[in-house]
């Protein structure tokens, strides 16, 4: 069941949602490594060119969220429910030939570590050139071209250079940018980025936030990008939606949820920040606001908000059930008893 | 006041040949001096590849040094016979970034704590078990929680028994390599509180190595700049972030300002 209405969210766009996902529960059976319920109920939309983030720490779900849209989760992944649509299509039930061509075609995934996700012994322009006789059906001297095209892109300078390195002759954030060429270079609708840049440097991020921007503009990508660090998503992503026990917290434009976050986990979060670097920035060697507690091992049936626990503004009734993802102003949802009602 | 840690024009080159056979040297760091205090916290910031894991593997004692003189409480170590040198290694000790990767899989956290002091030969087993069992109590971790792996515990967990096993030895200076780059929001702020309390209870000194700016100027009483293996610039926190001198400084902080407008937004009222 819908846990909100199509109309509320998306009052005045009129348009179909690139991906929908509703009520998505995804559990890990007990082989060896992960076990447990990883996600209890996660629902999104996205629109086209639409950048959405995904903020969450450890043990929140993102990841396996990211594994579940591509259907890439390890052998003991199991989707328990829930629907995933994207493109008009059902695809928790495309088969696996279908996924293939989905998967780097339409919708192509950007992992965590560029030094381990490159091929060692490969070219950059190989490996970008790959990806795209694997999905499509150009000819050579297409092929080069089209290859060309992307590395100038991501590459603006030195293209050549860089087309004929190996990976171990590249930097971290080169890497990156070939992770990116290769996500790119179908022309997907979708690209799924789980931390991508936790890696690198600041500066570096920086440049590949900014490498994205051009990107997404260029290309008409929509984004979707994990990440644990909320400093990356102000600017950058359209809306933002915060994971926790492998629930949506609350979800809504960027600078609703990060600048006034009305979730008590979200503030929390927010609140355990060094201060920023601002005009007349005073050093204080200060103890940083914490939250107490660690994060749930997450459940798939709660009985109360998973948040409770560690929550300052707890009241009797967080414990009497969960609460619904609701609104509260414009197009900000949040799951809280504060709000619920 | 007496340095604790002195660094005189220390140098580190790396010989080699590059991808077409020609020689080549890399240096990795060039002509770094430094002092650093006791009590105080030094941040190290620069862009990768600046040299400051170079540099803190050189203050370490883990990587012998190509020029340059160093002095540890006025007395110069520089080339010091490698018995002593061992001596003086255990007042300088290393929390690294990975904790999955820098501590042992197959002991348990007891035992690793345990470690540095059977190879130090530090008291009976006896003593050891319960200076092991005190620190990692004092770094927030107790009970049957002690022997277990690193793999039941969470990354912030592990950085806790690293720092704790970092402290057997009852070292005056701890280095801290990206110590926190990997770990989420939330535990980084209790791992800082962690370290605050150390620091004022153990009498510790600390340098601090990491590319988020903001983590640097809050802990920190001085941040050191480095580039392409020299110190570019250096001051005390409030100087260095109000009037940067050097571009390389100026850009960490643009970039660290770039996406850190999170921090400066004003906190809800509810």
């Amino acid at each position: 069941m819908e846990k909100w209405a199509g109309k509320d969210l998306f009052q005045g766009y009129g348009m179909t949602p690139l991906l929908e996902v509703q009520d998505l529960h995804v559990s890990y059976g007990a082989a060896s490594g992960k076990s447990g319920v990883a996600l209890a109920g996660v629902s999104l939309r996205l629109l086209a060119g639409e950048t959405l983030g995904v903020l969450g720490e450890s043990g929140s779900g993102k990841s396996t969220l990211a594994a579940a849209l591509l259907r890439i989760l390890p052998a003991n992944g199991i989707v328990e429910c829930g629907a995933v649509r994207f493109d008009g299509r059902e695809l928790l039930q495309c088969d696996a030939r279908e996924m293939e061509k989905i998967r780097g075609g339409r919708m192509a995934l950007i992992f965590q570590e560029p030094s381990q996700a490159l091929h060692p012994a490969l070219r950059v322009r190989q490996q970008v050139c790959d990806v795209l006789a694997a999905h499509t059906d150009l000819s050579r001297a297409a092929l080069r071209e089209r290859t060309g095209r992307v590395l100038a892109a991501v590459f603006p300078t030195e293209t050549e250079r860089i087309a004929r390195s190996y990976p171990h002759e590249l930097s971290g954030g080169q890497r990156a940018r070939v992770l990116i060429a290769q996500a790119i270079c179908c022309e997907p609708a979708l690209i799924v980025a789980d931390e991508p840049t936790a890696s690198l440097d600041a500066e570096t991020q920086m440049e590949i936030l900014q490498l994205f921007r051009r990107l997404r503009e260029e290309f008409k990508l929509a984004l979707i990008w994990i990440t644990h660090n909320p400093a990356l998503l102000a600017g950058f992503a359209d809306r933002v939606m915060i994971l926790y026990a492998g629930r949506v917290a609350e979800v809504g434009p960027t600078a609703e949820v990060l600048f006034s976050p009305r979730h008590p986990y979200t503030q929390a979060l927010l609140r355990c920040l060094p201060p920023g670097l601002g005009k007349g920035y005073v050093g204080r060697k200060t103890k940083l606001a914490v939250i107490p507690g660690v994060a749930p091992v997450t459940l798939r049936d709660a009985g109360r908000c998973v948040f409770e626990a560690r929550c300052s503004d707890r009241m009797d009734a967080c414990v009497s059930g969960e609460p619904e993802l609701v609104c509260v102003a414009g197009k900000q949802f949040v799951s809280c008893v504060k709000y619920a009602g | 006041m007496e340095a604790l840690l002195k660094l005189e024009n220390v140098g580190k080159r790396y010989g080699g040949v590059d991808a077409s056979g020609v020689r080549k040297e890399v240096r990795a760091l060039d002509d770094v001096s430094l002092t650093i205090y006791p009590r105080s916290t030094l941040a190290l910031v620069g862009p990768s590849g600046s040299g400051k894991s170079t540099l803190a593997l050189c203050m370490a004692l883990l990587e012998p040094m190509s020029s340059g003189k160093i002095w540890f409480e006025g007395t110069e170590i520089t080339n010091l016979p490698e018995r002593q040198r061992r001596a003086v290694r255990s007042n300088i000790q290393m929390v690294f970034q990975d904790p999955v990767s820098s501590l042992n899989p197959r002991m348990t956290a007891l035992e690793l704590v345990m470690e540095p002091l059977r190879v130090q030969k530090r008291g009976d087993h006896r003593a050891q078990r319960g200076k092991a069992g005190d620190l990692l109590e004092r770094v927030g971790l107790r009970g049957e929680k002690l022997n277990e792996r690193p793999s039941e515990f969470s990354g912030g967990q592990r950085q806790r028994i690293a720092i704790a096993r970092a402290l057997a030895l009852e070292p005056k200076l701890l280095i801290l390599d990206e110590a926190l780059s990997a770990l989420d929001c939330s535990v980084q702020a209790q791992i800082v509180n962690l370290l605050f309390e150390l620091q004022a209870s153990l009498a510790l000194t600390y340098v601090f190595i990491t590319h988020d700016m903001a983590m640097a100027a809050h802990l920190a009483d001085e941040i050191a700049v480095m580039d392409h293996g020299r110190v570019v610039e250096m001051g005390v926190v409030a100087r260095i972030v109000n009037g940067p001198q050097h571009a390389v400084t100026q850009r960490l902080l643009a970039a660290a300002r770039g996406i850190d407008n999170v921090a400066d937004a004003p906190r809800p009222v509810q």
